[in-house]
């Protein structure tokens, strides 16, 4: 399957459930300060991939599903639940991704200009996101082939 | 206080940035790298480099190694909760939270204490 833009999630996300990410997101992003002016910079640091809008996007992710799937009389349970995980499993393969992120603005932040460093270390947060996603993609499209020639073989004999 | 109100707006829009474009990705598992995004991270860094240094952002920088290795074991444990049991995502993901503190604050007292 290839990545492609779909807008009509963004017509099925109600003003409320921005709202939510917003304040979640503001939320986390204050607190990781005052935790790091409280009990200074190594445990604020580890707030800065707390999983703050994570339970409202799998949320938001099983509800649009679940919808679409209503839409043609089904109930749409399992596939809710099924987006919610594979969008989990994304997030997984993201946070090695943001431990990339981490690891190049621990090294270059101090002996370079901060806006580089942060540039350079989210452009290989992303790079390293996206290639861990394609050789995911890649090995379970060969898993399956491999599964399917298997099935073939068996029945042939 | 301000400063608080300042983390506050700029977290909450570029964590909401974020989420939009992640929304607007398919297929799902693509999207869902948008979910691990620094986005909290970029926010609080270039505020704390304005305020605290460079210097300062770098220890934070360093802690939040482990706070991403959390997040992995926090969203690898959510889908495959998520794919195996018959549970809402609301409550798969708030009740697997202490995961996330469990493996960050264990990694800060093996790695990051001393």
């Amino acid at each position: 399957m290839r990545v492609r833009l779909d807008t009509s999630a963004l017509r099925q996300t109600e003003w409320h459930q921005y709202a939510i990410r917003f304040v979640f997101g503001g939320l986390i992003t204050a607190a990781a300060g005052m935790i790091a002016m409280q009990y200074g910079p190594v445990i604020g640091g580890l707030f800065l991939a707390f999983p703050a809008i994570f339970p409202a996007g799998a949320t938001l992710i099983e509800k649009h599903e679940k919808v679409k799937k209503q839409k043609v009389g089904m109930r749409g349970m399992v596939r809710g639940r099924q987006a919610a995980s594979v969008d989990a499993a994304g997030a997984a393969m993201g946070s090695v991704g943001l431990f990339i992120f981490a690891l190049l603005v621990c090294e270059f932040i101090s002996n370079h200009r901060a806006w580089m460093a942060l540039l350079v270390a989210t452009a290989a947060w992303l790079v390293v996101s996206v290639l861990l996603w394609q050789i995911r993609k890649r090995a379970s499209t060969m898993r399956r082939k491999t599964h399917s020639g298997f099935k073939v073989n068996h029945v042939e004999r | 206080m301000s400063q608080i109100v300042i983390r506050f707006v700029v977290g909450g829009t570029v964590v909401s940035l974020f989420a939009i474009v992640g929304d607007l990705l398919k297929p799902k598992s693509f999207a869902g790298l948008f979910g691990a995004a620094p986005s909290v991270a970029l926010a609080t860094l270039c505020l704390t480099v304005a305020t605290e240094g460079a210097s300062y952002a770098a220890i934070e920088a360093h802690s939040m190694m482990a706070g991403a290795i959390a997040l992995f074991a926090y969203a690898s444990f959510v889908s495959c909760v998520m794919m195996r049991y018959q549970l809402k995502a609301f409550w798969v993901t708030i009740c697997v939270m202490p995961l996330w503190f469990a493996v960050a604050f264990g990694l800060w007292s093996l790695w990051l204490r001393s």
